[in-house]
Formats: C-alpha cells, sequence, structure tokens
C-alpha cells in the first residue's frame, strides 16, 4: 500500500484501526464458515474473502445509521462495518431463529438489516441496482441529507437491470454510488466474456456518470474514493460508478470448484496481495499499530469468532410455523 | 350523483391520493405532460409537478424497480405500465423482489407499492397491446391482484390500493376506459375493500364469474338470457389475490352452476382456480360439470379484424354459454 499525505487528515489513526478490525474480523469469521460448512455443519457459504478492502474503505466513507445500503451477497465485511454482528452472522449460517435478515427464511449472506439501513436482498444478480435509484429518488424527493451505495460484481454489470438502474440515477441525478467489486470472475466466467470494454468503469461513459477505477485492495484508496463521490452526491452533484479491483480468493461458493477453470499459481498469486495482511503491514509500518497490539487485534477476533459460533450452535432452530408468515404486511408479528 | 366513464373513476383516484399524501408519486412512460397514452394521468403532472409525476425512461423493469426503491424508503409509488403486454421485462422485479420482499425479510421491509397496467383486447391492438397477464401474477403469494369493471369500483379500488401496505397490481380493462360509465357517488373518500368479490346481478339459475371487460359483458348477456327465461347471478370477482372464497362458494351453493368467463388464454387461466375451489370446496351443490368460457389457446388477439373477432369473447358467446350451462 502506498503512503498517502492527504488521507492523514482525513483518517485518524483510530478510525484506521477500526477499519482494520473489521477487515480482521470478515476474514476470521469467513475463514471459519468454510471449515464448519466442509464439517458439513451447515449446507452453503458464500464468501467474501479478498473483497475485505473494497468493503471495508466504502462503508466507512458513509455516514453509518445515516445513508443506505443496498449490498450484494458477498458484502460480509461491508455489513459487519455498517452493524451486523458475528453472531448473527452465524445465525444465518445455520439457519437458527432469531437471524435479523429474514429470520432464516434466506440463505446465509442475504443481507437486509432495518437497524442499519440495509435493505433486503434477493438472489438473481442485479436486481438491487434499480433499487438503489429509488431510494436515492426518494432521498431526493424528501430531501433528505443521506446517500445510497449499491454494491454489486463485475458480472452482473451484464444484467439489463444493473443498466436502467444507474441510468435512472444518472438522469436524475440522484445521489446514488455504484460501486463494482471486480474480482474477475462471475463463478467461472472471466470478465473477458462479460464485457468489451477493459475496465468496469468506461460502461460509466455510456451513461453519463462519472466512472472511476481503484485499487480495491489498498483500503485506504477506496475509502478516499468513495468518501470523495459521497460529498459530491450529498452536495447534489448525482451518482458516481466506483470499480474497485479486488481478489476472489475462494471459489465461488462451497457448491463450486475453481479448479475446474483457474490455475492454483494464480491463487498462490493472490495470497501474496492479500489486502487485510497488506493493510496489517502498512499500520506496523507507519507505527499506527505495534507487533504486540495487532497480535492482541488476532486473538480477540479468535475470541469473537469463537463467541459466534457458539451462540449459533446454541441456538435454536426457528419455530416450524415461521415458515408460514408473514406473505403480506397483515401476517408481520413483531416481537 | 354524476356520470363518469371508467378512466375518469381510475384519474379521480389518483389525483385524490396525490392530493392527500405527499409520499404518493406516480412513475411511468408518458404520465407527465402527455398525461399517459390513454389520458389516466390526464392534468396531474399540471397540477402536481414534474418531481410527484414523473416520465420515466422507456424501460418497464426499473419502473418498477425504482418504486421498490422509493417505497422501501417510505414513498408510495404508484407505477403505469403503459400496457400490461409490457410487463415482463419487469417480471423478475415483481415475482422475485416485491412480492418476496416481505416475507423474505421477516417483516421488516414491505413495499407498498401500486402497478397499473392496462390489459385486454378488443381494440385492434393485436398480439402486444391486447394480452391479459393477470394469471401470471395470481401464482405469486405476496402480491394483490385488482380488476375493476366500473367507475365505481375502479376508484375505490385503486384508492384503496394506494393505502394499501403491500404491492397491488391492478389492471384495468382498456377496452372499458371509456365504454363503461357508471354513477359515482359524491363520497369525500370512496374506498372499495381489496378482497372482495360482489354479486353484481342476483339470480338463481347459475352463476357466472367474471372480472373486469367480461363481467361488463357477462351482465349484458345476463340480461339477454333473462329474456328467455334463465336467471343468471353475475359474480365480480374485482380481487383476483387474495380470492374471496367465501362470495364464490355461497354463489354456487345457491343456484349449483358454475360458469367462468376470462379473457386470458383457457389453459393454467384464472378460471382454473376458481374450477378448483369449487370441485374441492362446492362439489355436493354442483349440478353441472363447472365450465370455463376463455380466450383460445393461441398466443394472443390478433389484429385483422375478423381474427380478432374470432379470438375474443363477446355478449352473444357469453350468452350462448350461459344457455347452454342452463340447459344442462
Amino acid at each position: 500500500m502506498e503512503v498517502r499525505e492527504k488521507i492523514q487528515t482525513e483518517l485518524t489513526h483510530e478510525l484506521m484501526l477500526e477499519m482494520y478490525w473489521i477487515m480482521l474480523l470478515s476474514r476470521r469469521i469467513d475463514e471459519r464458515a468454510w471449515l464448519l460448512h466442509r464439517q458439513g455443519k451447515f449446507p452453503f457459504h458464500i464468501s467474501g474473502i479478498g473483497h475485505e478492502a473494497a468493503q471495508v474503505g466504502a462503508a466507512f466513507a458513509l455516514k453509518r445509521g445515516k445513508d443506505w445500503l443496498v449490498p450484494y451477497y458477498r458484502d460480509l465485511a461491508m455489513v459487519l462495518a455498517f452493524g451486523l454482528t458475528p453472531a448473527e452472522f452465524a445465525l444465518g449460517l445455520m439457519g437458527k431463529k432469531g437471524e435479523p435478515s429474514s429470520g432464516a427464511r434466506q440463505m446465509p449472506s442475504h443481507w437486509g438489516l432495518r437497524r442499519a439501513n440495509i435493505i433486503s436482498t434477493s438472489s438473481p444478480v442485479g436486481t438491487q441496482t434499480p433499487h438503489a435509484a429509488g431510494i436515492g429518488f426518494a432521498i431526493k424527493y424528501r430531501g433528505d441529507d443521506a446517500i445510497v451505495l449499491t454494491s454489486i460484481g463485475e458480472g452482473s454489470t451484464s444484467q439489463g437491470e444493473w443498466y436502467e438502474g444507474v441510468n435512472w440515477a444518472a438522469i436524475h441525478q440522484l445521489p446514488v454510488i455504484f460501486l463494482v467489486e471486480n474480482n474477475e470472475y462471475a463463478i467461472s466466467v472471466p470478465r473477458s466474456k462479460q464485457m468489451a470494454v477493459s475496465n468496469v468503469a468506461e460502461k460509466a461513459n455510456g451513461l453519463g456518470l462519472p466512472g472511476i477505477t481503484v485499487n480495491g485492495l489498498d483500503v485506504i484508496e477506496v475509502y478516499d474514493a468513495v468518501k470523495s463521490a459521497a460529498d459530491r452526491a450529498r452536495a447534489g452533484g448525482g451518482p458516481t460508478l466506483i470499480e474497485a479491483t479486488v481478489l476472489r480468493m475462494t471459489p465461488h461458493s462451497s457448491d463450486d470448484d475453481d479448479r475446474m477453470y483457474r490455475s492454483r499459481e494464480e491463487i498462490e498469486e493472490m495470497k501474496q496481495k492479500d489486502p487485510v495482511n497488506a493493510f496489517r503491514d502498512y499500520l506496523i509500518q507507519q507505527n499506527i499499530i505495534t507487533e504486540a497490539a495487532q497480535e492482541k487485534f488476532q486473538s480477540r477476533a479468535k475470541e469473537e469468532v469463537n463467541a459466534a459460533i457458539k451462540f449459533a450452535e446454541d441456538t435454536p432452530y426457528p419455530d416450524v410455523e415461521d415458515a408460514s408468515y408473514p406473505v403480506y404486511a397483515e401476517d408481520i408479528r413483531h416481537g | 350523483m354524476a356520470e363518469v366513464t371508467l378512466i375518469e373513476g381510475i384519474r379521480q383516484a389518483m389525483d385524490e391520493e396525490l392530493a392527500r399524501d405527499e409520499r404518493v408519486f406516480i412513475v411511468g412512460e408518458d404520465v407527465g405532460p402527455r398525461g399517459g397514452v390513454f389520458r389516466a394521468t390526464e392534468g396531474l403532472y399540471e397540477k402536481y409537478g414534474g418531481s410527484r409525476v414523473v416520465d420515466s425512461p422507456l424501460a418497464e423493469l426499473s419502473i418498477v424497480g425504482m418504486g421498490i426503491g422509493a417505497a422501501l424508503y417510505g414513498l408510495r409509488p404508484i407505477c403505469e405500465i403503459q400496457f400490461a403486454d409490457f410487463i415482463h421485462p419487469a417480471f423478475n422485479q415483481i415475482v422475485n423482489e416485491a412480492a418476496k420482499m416481505c416475507y423474505r425479510s421477516n417483516g421488516a421491509w414491505t413495499v407498498p407499492m401500486v402497478i397499473r397496467a392496462p390489459y385486454g383486447g378488443g381494440i385492434g391492438g393485436g398480439l402486444y397491446h391486447s394480452q391479459s397477464v393477470e394469471a401470471f401474477f395470481t401464482h405469486v403469494p405476496g402480491l394483490k391482484v385488482v380488476v375493476p369493471s366500473n367507475p365505481r369500483d375502479a376508484k375505490g379500488l385503486l384508492k384503496s390500493a394506494v393505502r394499501d401496505p403491500n404491492p397491488v397490481i391492478y389492471f384495468e380493462p382498456k377496452k372499458g376506459y371509456r365504454l363503461i360509465k357508471g354513477e359515482l357517488p359524491e363520497e369525500d373518500d370512496l374506498l372499495v375493500p381489496i378482497g372482495q368479490a360482489s354479486i353484481s346481478r342476483q339470480g338463481k339459475d347459475l352463476s357466472v364469474f367474471a372480472y373486469g371487460m367480461m363481467h361488463y359483458y357477462t351482465l349484458q348477456a345476463a340480461e339477454i338470457v333473462a329474456e328467455e327465461g334463465i336467471d343468471v347471478e353475475v359474480v365480480d370477482l374485482r380481487t383476483l389475490l387474495p380470492i374471496d372464497e367465501q362470495t364464490i362458494l355461497k354463489s354456487v351453493e345457491k343456484t349449483g352452476k358454475a360458469l367462468i368467463v376470462y379473457e386470458g388464454n383457457l389453459t393454467g387461466g384464472y378460471g382454473a382456480e376458481i374450477s378448483a375451489i369449487l370441485a374441492e370446496k362446492a362439489f355436493v351443490s354442483l349440478d353441472a360439470p363447472i365450465r370455463r368460457l376463455a380466450g383460445p389457446d393461441v398466443p394472443a388477439a390478433p389484429f385483422s379484424h375478423p381474427l380478432q373477432d374470432w379470438f375474443m369473447l363477446d355478449v352473444s358467446k357469453i350468452a350462448a354459454g350461459i344457455r347452454s350451462m342452463a340447459e344442462y
């Protein structure tokens, strides 16, 4: 990671440590999820390993508690930064009672958290983009001082829904940030078979909004880009498309086998660029964290993950009757 | 009491709801200065401005998709799809997103939204300006599906739909926009509840279930056969989802015969569901096989006049269906 002068004023050491903590926590619980899945504890996991810097940089550049998030399934670190707890994530993995996104009706990592302004999300890709445009429209309609960020993978920018959503925001100059986490793969299909342009940011040219590409392995670079887009959106300057180049260091999901379509050398090379390690090294190098303090972060993360998993394991499954409601708003049961 | 057209009932409903609630806005193609291609939003742009009567890009899925986002934030969108035939690009947004939002979030998020769409044939619209697509949506839990057949219901149901906390698809019989006229009571706030069918004609010999344009024709057919001594009960279904089973069953328990009239394709159409409900729950009351009178199983109504006439049900075809049923 490069050393930048500019960020030192905006990003306090305290905030950078908080960012590192979320990245580390996300990585550790994600790794544990793979392990538990392989042990047969639950049927599915979809991973954000390699995306943490992009997600945390973006989330911290927003006003958490005030701004809105329309994420996609790989955004574990992003939603942790917005307030989902590791225990709540673990409830989702195991489909346990009280899981806050869906009451364990949806598969894991289908985010949604009312208290944190995180919209409920589904599985068909690209559907969330017009929702973000609509939220942006509503923010402007009401004259509220909020913005909305929606994220997506580069493969899903092939969807018409993505184009239509971005188009709306560009026409009406809505306060929306479109973050594309480009990890070069849509399950097995490489970027070159998704688009003829060489990067996703170029797509902004055809839609009439600014488009930039940032190094999504550099949490500070992402923070800076999203912060400036957020400031502009808040001031009425309209939407921005931000492509963050990231690494998908795992198979697409627990049901995928990426040995079918990419080499082990490629995976080994990724490990040299690991964004969580890169930020750790940067913080040590800049004397923002000591080796000893870093070790404490590691052990604290382990404890939190252990506690989250234990909590979820000790929580019962939902009552079977939960499956029958709420189909309509009239059926909602509170409490 | 003033006599107005069905589309005037729709326009008044939107006007009143826009005036009542600042969260309500209209979005769709040509809804602004043009006032809609059928003029359903006539005068509303001038009255409420371009921020509340919003001309959308020519792209149906994002009319619905942005409406969902706006509804999640707390607004009350009325999305207009110019023709029901063009609703299909928005199918994913309606079925996978709007309809499932409440269930999939355990009630944390809901989508209070109306999707208006003119449907139905008989206007020389050919395959793509004539479709009746309601059966695609009545298969989807989480949606409400409404079809008015007269100005009073058109107004009262639309006002209820705007206030409903769920996504409501509101299909408008476009052939009847100006053909169907009726008295509109000068109530301050005319609301017709969603989820209730109505008995629009009392009778004892057989029950005919219909909605929208086919209900209008059925009432006329019922008058014709009445002169021949056949006493028809007509049930205007009005809300297709959720289904008002009680009214449907009660009518057949009284008459013993059921004819279901709908203009969409026969197979897998809405009438199949009514038929199944009657077969399961009113079998002992039935004196004759349940019959469906519906559009033929060709893709949609063809353009050329005689071909369209072949496709479309009309008063005389419905009257013939009633006679044959009465004879059984």
